[in-house]
């Protein structure tokens, strides 16, 4: 084992790991008003790391994998690919934060330090190819999460979202680990490739039950039903810039950590595990879309909405081929733009006195007050209702093409049927924005840096998007490829 | 002779009372608290059940690394609560309930 080269294949984590240690000091040094600097420090170390990431991308090691401290990390173009999506997603998190927090002393330079730690973890989860590096990435990430929910100190919703979040999260570790445990026991190893091996042919109940713990674990990460209850809570209570993090980043991290441990791993059971995620995709399809329909709190709406994006995306796991993870990501990505815009779009919303309005119907007549908020908004709502011009339905139409060639007919269908059920929630916000009586609440002003992440993620949503599908599904088929290079 | 499977059984039935010990518990947050701990204490002994079974050391190391973080999430959850106890004066589970639908 070369020490060398392993640390050069870590790079991304490496550079963040040790510019978020330098943080830590600034931070020490600099006191309580040190949050701007700390932020832009840390939005630099980011776009770093994603430099960094891209240069191991374009190596030749990339597309079939490169192993490093002997097997417990792996660098291919699948976890670079969502690594730029996790380092891309926390800049525009952080790039929105500081003027979130304009009161000046409630944002504390822990706050992008706590970033930046969970995007060395969620580095970690993603290139985990190790069972035992796939936990201390989860955890590193879990347990930066769990003090950014409940950040605002002053604010009692904001203690409890971290209270809720802090103990479903610590029990759905405790499940993953027990699966692992199992799993562990019954292949003899915590290394993907040999649990592969160890696991061919029919499974025995105690594997089983392994390989069904790790799901189940997962599920409560990416917040699939039935696993989902925490989120509306969390994403309800939580500061919205944080909110706006929980719905991209580690979504993105855990998604892609269970495509990897569900191809990789258990890529020989495909059968056993099929099923499940079958299950959880259309449960999470339809209780999200039920779920929103009585919302009368936007971030709520917003969070069944993730909930509901989260069973689309599961139909290309599901249908376990290198087409379906390649459509999976491809999704991702659009998902990502979609959710980042839309929260930045609600962060946006703010009364005469500078606070937050997240009521649905304060929005109503918003057009009128405001109309390029409006019209943003509106496109993220229809994009995330799959309406064809924009680019929400790109992600839909490759995700349940790869589902119909893998013989998911049924499913895509279902899918396709309850997309209708919640393009209704997409288009009632759309109506009361544009068509009620304006209720002249948001009428507060905005920052720039606000509305350069909400116009660059308007602009990927609207029909400009599809100017990207060549190269977003050329780098999404040689990250799939990457993904199975190891069968 | 105690063989593997007793201590398989053991851990199960701590895994299963330390998520009854989350869902069914009414009465204050630290139990809950205490439950996640059964559940890991649980994974632990599995981990180095099976690594003593196997001979092979790789569950003991794992074990170590869930003891250290177990003492990190402690710490976090206990600090989760006592700023949650601060703007609400109870840490009964029953008054968690601000948000809700």
């Amino acid at each position: 084992m070369d020490y060398g080269y392993s640390l050069y294949l870590t790079g991304p984590e490496v550079f963040l790991s040790v510019s978020g240690l330098v943080l830590t000091l600034v931070a020490a040094w600099g006191g309580r008003n040190s949050g701007r600097l700390c932020t832009i420090l840390a939005v630099v170390a980011l776009v770093g790391a994603s430099v960094i990431t891209g240069s191991l991308m374009l190596s030749d090691a990339s597309v079939q994998g490169a192993e490093a401290f002997g097997g417990l990390y792996r660098m291919d173009t699948f976890g670079s690919f969502a690594k730029l999506l996790i380092y891309l997603a926390s800049i525009g998190c952080l790039m929105i934060t500081p003027r979130f927090f304009a009161s000046g002393d409630e944002y504390r330079p822990e706050y992008p330090l706590l970033m930046v730690f969970g995007a060395v973890g969620m580095g970690m989860m993603v290139s985990a190819v190790d069972l035992m590096t796939l936990y201390i990435g989860l955890e590193l990430s879990s347990l930066s999460s769990y003090v950014l929910a409940s950040f605002t100190r002053s604010d009692d919703r904001s203690a409890e979202a971290g209270l809720k979040y802090f103990v479903l999260g610590a029990l759905a570790s405790g499940i993953l680990l027990y699966g692992m445990s199992l799993v562990y026991g019954f292949s003899g190893s915590t290394g993907y490739g040999a649990i592969r091996a160890a696991f061919d042919g029919t499974l025995g109940t105690g594997a089983l039950f392994g390989v069904i713990f790790v799901l189940a674990g997962l599920a409560f990460k990416i917040s699939a039903v039935p696993f989902h209850m925490w989120t509306p809570d969390v994403y309800e209570g939580a500061p919205t810039p944080v909110t706006t993090f929980f719905a991209t980043a580690p979504k993105v991290a855990a998604i892609a950590m269970t495509a990897r441990i569900a191809l990789e791993a258990f890529g020989n059971q495909a059968s056993a595990w099929q099923q499940i995620v079958i299950f959880a995709a259309l449960a999470s399809i339809v209780v999200g879309a039920l779920g929103a329909i009585g919302q009368s709190n936007v971030k709520r709406l917003l969070a069944y909405s993730s909930i509901n994006n989260v069973g689309f995306i599961l139909i290309g796991l599901a249908a376990a081929t290198e087409a379906g993870a390649s459509a999976m990501l491809v999704y991702l990505a659009i998902y990502v733009a979609m959710s980042l815009g839309s929260f930045v779009a609600v962060l946006m919303m703010r009364d005469a006195d500078g606070n937050q309005v997240e009521a649905i119907a304060d929005m109503a007549g918003l057009s009128r007050t405001n109309p390029m908020l409006a019209l943003c908004l509106a496109a993220m709502m229809l994009s995330l209702a799959g309406i064809p011009p924009l680019f929400g339905f790109w992600g839909k139409f490759v995700v349940f093409q790869a589902a119909v060639q893998a013989d998911l007919v049924i499913l895509a269908a279902i899918g396709i049927a309850a997309s209708v059920i919640g393009a209704f929630y997409y288009l009632k916000i759309v109506k009361i924005m544009y068509f009620d009586e304006p209720a002249n609440v948001v009428t507060g002003k905005s920052d720039a840096a606000h509305w350069a992440v909400l116009v660059g993620s308007t602009l990927v949503v609207s029909p400009l998007g599809y100017l990207l599908t060549k190269p977003l599904g050329m780098v999404a088929d040689r990250a799939a490829q990457a993904l199975f290079f190891m069968v | 002779m105690i063989g593997i499977e007793h201590y398989v059984v053991v851990s199960a039935i701590l895994f299963v009372l330390g998520v009854l010990g989350i869902f069914l518990n009414r009465k204050n947050i630290i139990v809950i608290l205490m439950a996640i701990e059964l559940i890991l204490l649980s994974v632990n002994i599995n981990l180095v059940a099976f690594s003593a079974f196997l001979g092979d050391l790789t569950g003991q190391i794992f074990a170590m690394f869930v003891l250290t973080v177990a003492a990190g999430e402690a710490a976090i959850g206990l600090a989760i609560l006592v700023i949650y106890f601060r703007g609400r004066g109870t840490i009964a589970v029953d008054d968690v309930n601000r948000m809700k639908g």
